[in-house]
C-alpha cells in the first residue's frame, strides 16, 4: 500500500516504522527537518520537508497515487483541511484524521471524514485503568 | 445583523469597527487576551477571549443566531476550520473567509465556504495596476460567474495598431467594452480603429486573460 503521512512528530514517525516495517511504500511530510530525527535508521520510505495543507507538497508525496492519507500534526485545523484535500481533491480512498478537540472531531465525522479524538480515546482508556 | 467577526488583528479590528458603524450587531473572538484588552479599550465591549473554530465558545456567542460569520485570521486552516464549523454546526447562512495563500481559493469554495476573499491577490492586483509596463490589469470580478472586467494597454509595437476591431481574432466569451484613446472613452464597434497606447476595458473568463492579451498586444 502506498501511504503518505503528514506530522512527523511521535505518533507519526512510530506509523511511518510499523507501516514500513510491514513492507508498506511511506512517504512522511514535515515542515521541519528536524522532525525525521524520530525516524528509525533503517527506515526505508521517504521524509519529506513540506507543508501537508499546500496540494503541490501533496503531490510531492506522490499523494496521487497514495491509497491512504494520515494527517497527525500537532494542530488540529491542519490536519482537518489537509485530510479535507487529500479526500476531496486528490481523491484518496483511505484518509484518517488526528482532531485532539473531541467536539470538532464529531463534527467533522458527521461531514463524513475518518477521524480520531486522542483525547476522547485517551481519557477513556485512563477511566478503564482506574475504575475498570 | 448579528455578525461574529473571528480574529482580532488589523483585518479583524477595522472591519469590526466599520460594521459597527453601519449599526450591526458585533462580537470579535480573540484568543490573545492583550490583543482583546486592546480591542475592548477601543471598540468597547465587542469581543470574548476565545477560539473561533470550537464548537463550545461558538455556542457560547449564540453563533445560531448569527447572519453572517467572517474568519479573518492569518492562518488559513484556522478560517477554513472555523466557517465549516459555523456553518455546518450552527447552520449561519453566510460565511466569509480571508485567504492568505491564493492557492487555497478553490479550495475553500469547493469545501462548501461561501465567499473567499485572498488578500494575497488583492495586494498583488493593486500593485501590478500601478506596474506602468504591465500588459493586463484586473479591475474587478464579477460576482457568481467566473467572468472578470480586465484593462489592456495595446502597446505601439502591436500588431492591431492601426487595424479595425472586426479584423481581430478575440478568444471566445471576451468582450470588449470599453475603449479609452487620445479622443477619450468610447464603447468600440467592427469599424473601431485600434490606436497605439489606447486602454480597452474587456469582459472574459479568467482562462482566455493570456489569449486576450496575446491578442492585443503582440
Amino acid at each position: 500500500m502506498n501511504v503518505v503521512i503528514m506530522g512527523c512528530g511521535r505518533v507519526g514517525a512510530q506509523l511511518a516504522a510499523l507501516l514500513d516495517e510491514d513492507g508498506h511504500k511511506v512517504a512522511i511530510l514535515d515542515t521541519d527537518t528536524y522532525s525525521f530525527r524520530r525516524l528509525p535508521a533503517a527506515f526505508k520510505g521517504t521524509p519529506l520537508v513540506g507543508d501537508g495543507t499546500d496540494g503541490d507538497y501533496l503531490k510531492k508525496a506522490g499523494i496521487e497515487e497514495a491509497d491512504a492519507f494520515v494527517a497527525v500534526t500537532q494542530g488540529d485545523n491542519r490536519n482537518v483541511m489537509a485530510a479535507q484535500v487529500a479526500k476531496h481533491v486528490f481523491n484518496v480512498p483511505k484518509v484518517v484524521c488526528r482532531i485532539y478537540d473531541p467536539l470538532r472531531e464529531e463534527l467533522y465525522k458527521t461531514l463524513g471524514l475518518e477521524t480520531i479524538s486522542p483525547t476522547k480515546v485517551g481519557a477513556q482508556l485512563l477511566r478503564d485503568k482506574l475504575v475498570g | 445583523m448579528y455578525i461574529i467577526v473571528v480574529g482580532g488583528g488589523k483585518v479583524g479590528y477595522y472591519l469590526s469597527q466599520a460594521l459597527l458603524s453601519e449599526g450591526h450587531e458585533v462580537l470579535i473572538l480573540e484568543k490573545d487576551a492583550a490583543r482583546c484588552g486592546a480591542i475592548c479599550e477601543q471598540l468597547g465591549s465587542v469581543v470574548v477571549r476565545g477560539d473561533g473554530c470550537e464548537a463550545r465558545t461558538l455556542a457560547e456567542v449564540g453563533t445560531e443566531r448569527a447572519d453572517m460569520f467572517i474568519a479573518v485570521t492569518d492562518e488559513d486552516e484556522d478560517n477554513l476550520v472555523a466557517c465549516q464549523v459555523a456553518k455546518h454546526k450552527f447552520k449561519v447562512q453566510r460565511t466569509i473567509a480571508r485567504i492568505n495563500n491564493p492557492k487555497n481559493e478553490a479550495l475553500f469554495k469547493k469545501l462548501g465556504i461561501d465567499v473567499t476573499v485572498s488578500s494575497t491577490n488583492l495586494i498583488l492586483e493593486h500593485i501590478q495596476e500601478e506596474v506602468p509596463t504591465h500588459p493586463l490589469v484586473h479591475l474587478l470580478t464579477l460576482k457568481g460567474g467566473d467572468l472578470e472586467i480586465v484593462e489592456v494597454k495595446i502597446p505601439p509595437d502591436s500588431s492591431v495598431v492601426g487595424k479595425r476591431m472586426r479584423q481581430i481574432v478575440f478568444p471566445p466569451d471576451s468582450v470588449i467594452c470599453l475603449m479609452i484613446g487620445k479622443w477619450g472613452p468610447k464603447v468600440p464597434t467592427g469599424d473601431t480603429i485600434l490606436e497605439a497606447d489606447a486602454q480597452v476595458v474587456a469582459v472574459t473568463r479568467p482562462e482566455a486573460e493570456g489569449a486576450l492579451r496575446a491578442a492585443l498586444t503582440e
